[in-house]
């Protein structure tokens, strides 16, 4: 069908009955609206007016997602258990993990909010999106219907997305350490590393999870 | 990879919005209702055509994370204490106090990251929310460009609250070298979550509203 934009486009209303509702896409950031295909092997479906990409389909997306959403979960645990960082001060050590960090400002009386809110962004956010990317696909990956909550589940992962920020913990870690190099000697822990390798899966995991095809698969309204 | 635009005639016309074509789009999964419904089946977000009252919400938020980033920049982000001399910092003495060690680098990163950001976002947004009743101040692809580097950006901010998070963990050698976080850190966070939540809260579809189309109200009272 041939695309649904012309110059006269504002005042003529797609006849009823002519596709249906499901089968069209609206523009999350400027409401234009598409009929939706699915893009060719490789390629991706942006909005003609924006730009913004509305379906990026990938071979293989649910196992894939899946296992690197699996992968973040054993990182992030692993990285709990091992030494993450060490500082050395004539002679005295001293050394935090991943948890001493992001609990640093629990003693500080009120600034235990922001302990709790560190710990979120850095932590429990991130493990709790894999979580539920794993609770919606691992149905979607075996061919069955999705398991109970599913779209709830995936909207609450979508909203918390900015709210993941391992990505600038890490480099807040570099900048860290650049400031205390001239106050001590630092050494990097294997949770570090782990820390490090678990922000490029989930750069890597958000980049190929296609959010059209996921909402389309855990659509169960297309009779409406 | 190849970027396979939805339209393909008419690329410089206007195309219909789900709106002009008496539909309500969800922003969350892209899924279209009839003009009407209130709740979105698929995903289960709120619908709104166009939330106008939204903006109400930028401009609260908006003013919470200014009235924040004030104490921010006033109180010590980082008390530390060597030996037996103790120093207090704010976000800027920080970075000053980095320059000077002769790490530029890293004082450029925390200067962008904890002043000019979060200034940058407050105009920035500012300006949005201002212009939609004003779309003739700047073409909708420079404002949609403009929104997207706020949404892309704003969280990064957060930067500065991990390093005093890393060290006030990390640096914790009895009298030899202590650091703890100072009021800042939880004022600075609290400015970067508000600012964030008002960057979420604005609706870009009203960007693109008045492209060329007059007022808002001539859109609306179209019926199939
Ligand atoms: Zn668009
Ligand atoms: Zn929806």
């Amino acid at each position: 069908m041939a695309p649904m934009s012309d110059s006269s486009a504002a005042t003529t209303l797609l006849p009823p009955g002519s596709l249906p509702l499901d089968e069209l896409i609206a523009c999350p950031q400027c409401d234009a609206l598409f009929h939706a295909r699915m893009p060719g092997r490789g390629q991706r479906t942006s909005c003609a007016r924006c730009h913004t990409v509305l379906i990026a389909p990938r071979t293989n997306a649910y196992l894939r997602v899946i296992a690197l959403a699996l992968t973040i979960v054993i990182l992030m645990v692993a990285a709990m258990f091992f030494p993450f960082l060490a500082v050395n001060v004539q002679g005295f050590t001293n050394k935090a993990s991943i948890l001493d960090t992001a609990l640093a400002f629990l003693d500080g009386g009120f600034m235990a909010t922001l302990a709790v809110l560190v710990a979120a962004f850095i932590v429990l956010i991130p493990l709790l999106r894999a979580a539920l990317v794993i609770y919606v696909l691992a149905p979607l990956a075996a061919g069955r219907r999705p398991l109970p909550g599913a779209r709830h589940m995936f909207r609450l992962s979508e909203d918390l997305r900015p709210w993941s920020m391992a990505e600038i913990f890490v480099i807040g870690c570099a900048v860290a350490l650049v400031k205390v190099s001239d106050l001590a000697r630092v050494e990097f822990g294997v949770a570090f590393w782990m820390f490090a390798a678990l922000v490029v899966v989930i750069v890597f995991q958000d980049g190929i999870m296609c959010r059209w095809t996921i909402w389309k698969a855990l659509d169960d309204t297309r009779n409406r | 990879m190849q970027v396979d635009d939805l339209e393909s005639t008419g690329r410089h016309a206007e195309p219909v919005t789900a709106r002009g074509a008496g539909l309500v789009a969800c922003t969350r999964c892209t899924r279209v209702w009839p003009m009407g419904e209130t709740r979105c089946a698929r995903c289960g977000s709120e619908l709104h055509s166009r939330d106008w009252r939204s903006l109400q919400r930028v401009w609260a938020w908006m003013i919470v994370g200014i009235v924040c980033y004030i104490p921010a920049n006033i109180f010590p982000m980082l008390k530390t204490q060597v030996l037996f001399t103790h120093t207090e910092s704010t976000i800027i003495e920080g970075a000053i106090e980095l320059a000077q060690h002769g790490s530029y680098g890293i004082a450029f990163v925390i200067l962008f990251a904890s002043v000019a950001i979060p200034v940058g976002k407050f105009v920035a947004i500012g300006f949005l929310a201002w212009s939609v009743r004003r779309p003739e101040r700047l073409h909708p692809h420079h404002r949609h460009r403009l929104y997207e580097v706020v949404e892309f950006i704003g969280r990064w901010s957060m930067i500065d609250v991990f390093v005093v998070a890393i060290l006030a963990a990390l640096v914790q050698l009895n009298f030899a070298a202590s650091i703890t976080p100072g009021p800042a850190a939880i004022t600075f966070a609290l400015s970067v979550i508000f600012t964030m939540l008002a960057a979420q809260s604005f609706d870009p579809r009203m960007i693109w509203d008045h492209d060329g189309r007059g007022p808002d109200n001539h859109l609306t009272s179209e019926t199939p």
